[in-house]
């Protein structure tokens, strides 16, 4: 089972990220949305709706792991806590975007605008982040001490 | 019938009114914060003769929040995306525009054996849940406490998702304006995108949105959502009528009340591009509120689960902490 977990991992993270970069309205624009089986990326509510179904999944993924590690004796790799960092401000303003989202709630303008540049920002970043480890072979979040 | 006359006249917000619905009035800041209800307009379409005074008044009050086009407009890539320049065609007054966030809609219909000539104001319906500014993912556009959704032309980078998003497709684009000139113009935004912002300016100031005040027949009423959803109900009553917009796309602070059917009325008008449909809307966000319940759920599960594998971990001598 945890294993199977691990392997969900990244393939989420990816959707969330590709979803998340549907959000702006760029893969019509590019073509990406021609390629066939690839036109949802061009429905702004079908993108909408996987990333909410990608961040619900991911955050159970989260939650997991974060539940098993405390009674693990890991030890956080560095760029583990790079990315564990952005990760909890993603999921942070993430949520207050889909509270934002709810009827009868409205935030103030500039709390909006802080909120959905720094919901990218840190994608952004995550994104640089995670690709360098992926080239570097820093990989692992943690080192499980035997 | 009492019809709460008051509000449909410039002194609504400053004399009468205020008795009626204080709450609601007196001077507000810009961001239209501190109004203890949202506003809510009611447009009696049997009253409205089609003169478009409404549509002049509107185009004059506003024209200094239209966009400033900076000439020549950037060519855009790839070539397929298309600049959209309104900038000579500012008269237009037939169909939503960036000059025009307000147009006349005209049917002519039979019910019950009685022919009808209707007008119909078409705007933004300043949707209680309104998708448009949802989806924006750059904060350019949003709900304000008074109801009034917004777009804000200076951030707004053009992108055009609020109008795909809307159920009626009312944003309008005009390109060669707005922040998207400052970024990487050719690459990434088209413009700035522009409707009815319900004059917020003029409602800051305690005074009727402009098409309102301008309407020789009192088609529109403004006030509180609670009471005006009251008024439109009784006028519906008393002229045996329908609404239109109390439930569309899960509500929205526009009420239109007919004599005749919306279906019937969706079925002459003209529609296409900036001539938006009377049809019934299903709430755009209803998917979205329910995966929220899923994102609530989502870290208590992920924990439960957690736990319970900690947990068999240990009975199986796994662990030895
Ligand atoms: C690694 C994780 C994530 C990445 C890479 C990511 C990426 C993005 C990007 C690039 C955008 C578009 C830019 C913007 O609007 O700011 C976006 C929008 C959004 N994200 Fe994420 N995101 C992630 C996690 C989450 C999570 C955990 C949630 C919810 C709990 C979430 C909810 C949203 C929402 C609601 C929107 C925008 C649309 C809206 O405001 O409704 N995201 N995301
Ligand atoms: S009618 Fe369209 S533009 Fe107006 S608030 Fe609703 S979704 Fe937004
Ligand atoms: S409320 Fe103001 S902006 Fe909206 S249609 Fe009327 S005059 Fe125009
Ligand atoms: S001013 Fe009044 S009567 Fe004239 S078109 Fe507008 S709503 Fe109708």
């Amino acid at each position: 089972m945890t294993n199977l977990l691990l392997k969900l991992w990244t393939p989420v993270l990816v959707l969330l990220g590709i979803t998340g970069m549907g959000q702006m309205p760029i893969f019509k624009r590019y073509y990406v949305a021609d390629i066939p089986g690839l036109g949802w990326l061009g429905e702004p509510y079908i993108v909408h709706w996987i990333h909410y179904a990608a961040a619900a999944l991911f955050i159970f993924l989260a939650a997991w792991f974060i539940t098993i590690w405390i009674t693990e004796r890991g030890k956080v790799t560095s760029t583990g806590w790079i990315r564990i960092t952005l990760l909890a401000l993603l999921i942070v303003t993430g949520y207050v975007r889909v509270i934002k989202n709810l009827p009868d709630v409205h935030f103030s303008p500039p709390v909006i605008m802080l909120i959905d540049w720094t919901h990218l920002f840190f994608a952004f970043l995550f994104g640089v982040v995670a690709l360098w480890s992926l080239l570097t072979g820093k990989r692992p979040y943690l080192r499980v001490r035997e | 019938m009492k019809k709460i006359p008051s509000i449909s006249r410039r002194s609504f917000f400053k004399t009468a009114g205020v008795a009626i619905c204080a709450s609601a009035v007196s001077s507000r800041d810009a961001q239209g914060s501190g109004f203890s209800e949202e506003l809510m307009t009611v447009l009696d379409i049997s009253k409205c003769i089609g003169c478009g005074e409404c549509v002049a008044a509107c185009k004059e009050t506003n024209a200094h929040k239209f966009p400033k086009v900076k000439k020549p407009i950037p060519k855009m890539f790839p070539p397929r995306v298309k600049v959209e320049d309104w900038s000579d065609k500012k008269d237009i007054d037939d169909r939503l525009t960036p000059y025009n966030w307000l147009y006349i809609q005209s049917a002519e219909v039979e019910h019950r054996g009685k022919e009808y000539e209707l007008h119909i104001p078409r705007r933004c319906l300043h949707c209680i849940n309104p998708p448009c500014a949802n989806l924006c993912p750059w904060g350019a556009a949003r709900k304000e406490h008074s109801g009034t959704v917004r777009i804000d032309e200076d951030i707004c980078l053009g992108g055009a998702k609020c109008r795909t998003v809307c159920p009626w497709h009312i944003p309008q684009r005009q390109s060669g304006a707005g922040l998207y000139l400052d970024l990487l113009p050719r690459f990434a935004g088209n413009g700035t995108m522009l409707k009815c912002d319900r004059c917020y300016d003029k409602v800051a100031e305690g005074s009727l949105p402009a098409c309102i005040d301008a309407c020789p027949e009192g088609v529109q009423t403004i006030g509180p959502r609670s009471e005006m959803i009251r008024y439109a109900k009784g006028l519906a009553l008393e002229m045996d009528g329908y609404l239109y917009g109390l439930n569309e796309n899960g509500g929205t602070n526009t009420v239109y009340v007919s004599p005749v059917p919306f279906e019937a009325l969706d079925l002459v008008v003209e529609k296409g591009k900036g001539k938006p449909h009377l049809a019934a809307v299903e709430n755009s966000m209803a998917n979205e509120e329910t995966l929220t319940s899923a994102l609530i759920a989502a870290p208590l599960a992920g924990f439960a689960a957690g736990v319970i594998k900690v947990v068999s971990d240990i009975r199986k001598g796994k662990r030895y902490d």
